[in-house]
């Protein structure tokens, strides 16, 4: 009973990390209607900058963290005004390919610069640290800072669209861009911004990737893919969802796991497509399309 | 000199030219009508002003200064502000919030707040926090109209706000013209229908297939008149 309990407590807070993962690419998806195949190299992107800054300047972790969130939102900005909203419109293949040539021109960019060595963020001790629970289990300190910062991300996700001017303007947008621009709106601009947000959100996904597991530059795609399921499973209507969609695919992946280490990643795609199969909008779907 | 003077306007989607040639003044304080069939180019020509169809710089002058060819979002903080057809709320924002995002270019606060659109249409604050398509079809259009005003615009650009609406619903809506030019603003208003646009014009314009067939002070139009520059011989 204690060991069910135990897979499914850290299926949650796995689940956690995926809720990070993907909202970034909710937001993408929800303001722009982009599907931005890049956004898993992006993360990867993001854990080698906090990683460069941290031996280029000699600071801890947690420090080159804070300094990699500012240039991150930049990093964004100028890829979407210098790139993504030149081929932003009506055809949504185009935006799609071009994303997936950042794909693998980030891949590859990676491999060349940092090679293809695994790499780890490191911090004094926090990552082996642990919470004793009841009955002998424990809880990772790690896994629990990665849960409070999804649920973090999206409360302040959910004030930056629901409570400020920024936010009204991203919703206006995304019903109608055409209209919104009768506002005064400048469409792309706030797209300049959204991309800024997510990539900021990438960084903070990024911190929790590296300090949990070890990142080399090919894992991308597959960030991507927890990411994609996570949200799709959370249907597009709350962020809340996508914290959600995270958390079935976590406890998914770890009792699959935990039956047989095979099945892990197995588990994970069975139990997404169950969900798709029952609600194909999944759980939290929009109101309005 | 006029607020808003096209000289000439044509505007095209694609191959199609919609409007050839359209010579057309506004002036501060005035209220004007454009009425004409449907495909005249009434619509197309208030969608060519406030920038969503790119012009020749020079063929739109307002405030003595060219915006044929500015962007949308720059003609608005220069003081056009549009309500559009069909009325085209944000389905997923509350009526407060289509009021708001209304104001989005405004810097400093003008006339026209929130309050003060809530005075101008009170059932509007009673159904401040319901999404804005939930409402009836003429509450909708004075959100529509309050959207627009949020911008404290100078001149204020109403496509078909009465299409589809009942009588006594037109007449609630018309009767907050009066106090929406006591804040200043001139108005552009196209109307099929043409008794309620003669009623409450200082002008009219008559369009008939991108052209402007007939203008003057409504008063001066003959019936007749009317009758051949809305359908022609």
């Amino acid at each position: 009973m204690t060991a069910i309990f135990d897979t499914i407590l850290q299926g949650v807070l796995l689940g956690g990390l995926y809720a990070l993962f993907a909202a970034g690419l909710a937001l993408i998806f929800g303001v722009m209607r982009l599907v931005n195949l890049a956004h898993g190299d992006l993360i990867v992107l993001a854990a080698y900058l906090i990683l460069l800054i941290a031996n280029a300047l000699h600071l801890g972790i947690i420090l080159s963290f804070l300094i990699a969130l500012p240039l991150m939102f930049a990093a964004g900005y100028v890829l979407q005004a210098g790139l993504l909203n030149r081929v932003i419109g009506n055809d949504i293949l185009v935006p799609l390919l071009t994303t997936f040539g950042l794909s693998i021109i980030l891949q590859n960019a990676m491999l060349t610069g940092f090679s293809a060595d695994s790499r780890r963020l490191t911090t004094d001790g926090i990552e082996t640290a642990s919470l004793p629970l009841f009955n002998g289990m424990a809880i990772g300190i790690m896994p629990l800072l990665t849960f409070a910062a999804a649920v973090g991300v999206i409360v302040a996700l959910n004030q930056l669209f629901y409570r400020t001017a920024l936010g009204r303007a991203f919703r206006a947008v995304s019903d109608d861009p055409v209209t919104a621009r009768l506002m005064g709106i400048d469409d792309k601009q706030l797209f300049a911004i959204a991309m800024g947000v997510a990539l900021t959100v990438c960084t903070i996904a990024a911190l929790f990737l590296g300090l949990r597991a070890n990142f080399d530059p090919t894992i991308g795609p597959g960030r991507l893919i927890f990411a994609f399921e996570a949200v799709i499973i959370g249907g597009l209507g709350s962020l809340w969802g996508t914290l959600a969609g995270g958390v079935i695919l976590g406890v998914a992946q770890t009792i699959g796991a935990s039956i047989n280490p095979e099945w892990q990643l197995l588990a994970g795609h069975l139990a997404f497509l169950v969900v798709l199969a029952v609600a194909p909008r999944g759980l939290f779907p929009r109101a309005v399309d | 000199m006029a607020l808003l003077e096209t000289r000439g306007l044509t505007a095209r989607y694609g191959d199609f030219k919609a409007l050839f040639g359209v010579d057309f003044t506004i002036e501060a304080g005035e209220t004007v009508a454009i009425i004409g069939a449907n495909g005249a180019g009434k619509s197309t020509f208030l969608r060519a002003i406030c920038g969503l169809l790119a012009s020749a710089p020079e063929s739109i002058r307002f405030d003595g200064e060219a915006i044929g060819g500015v962007s949308p979002a720059r003609i608005v903080r220069r003081g056009i502000a549009m309500a559009p057809e069909g009325r085209k709320l944000f389905p997923s924002l509350s009526v407060e919030e289509n009021l708001s995002v209304g104001a989005w270019s405004q810097k400093t606060p003008g006339y026209w707040t929130l309050r003060s659109v809530y005075e101008l249409f009170p059932m509007l604050w009673e159904r401040r926090l319901s999404p804005a398509t939930a409402l009836s079809g003429g509450q909708q259009q004075m959100v529509t109209i309050g959207r627009a005003l949020m911008s404290n615009p100078r001149l204020l650009l109403c496509d078909e706000i009465s299409l589809g609406l009942a009588p006594i619903v037109i007449r609630d809506i018309y009767a907050a013209l009066p106090r929406i030019k006591q804040g200043g603003v001139s108005l552009v208003i196209v109307e099929q229908d043409i008794a309620q646009a003669m009623a409450v014009a200082d002008r009219v314009y008559c369009f008939q297939e991108g052209r402007v067939t007939l203008s003057g002070a409504p008063a001066a139009l003959s019936r007749d008149a009317i009758h051949e520059a809305y359908f022609g011989h």
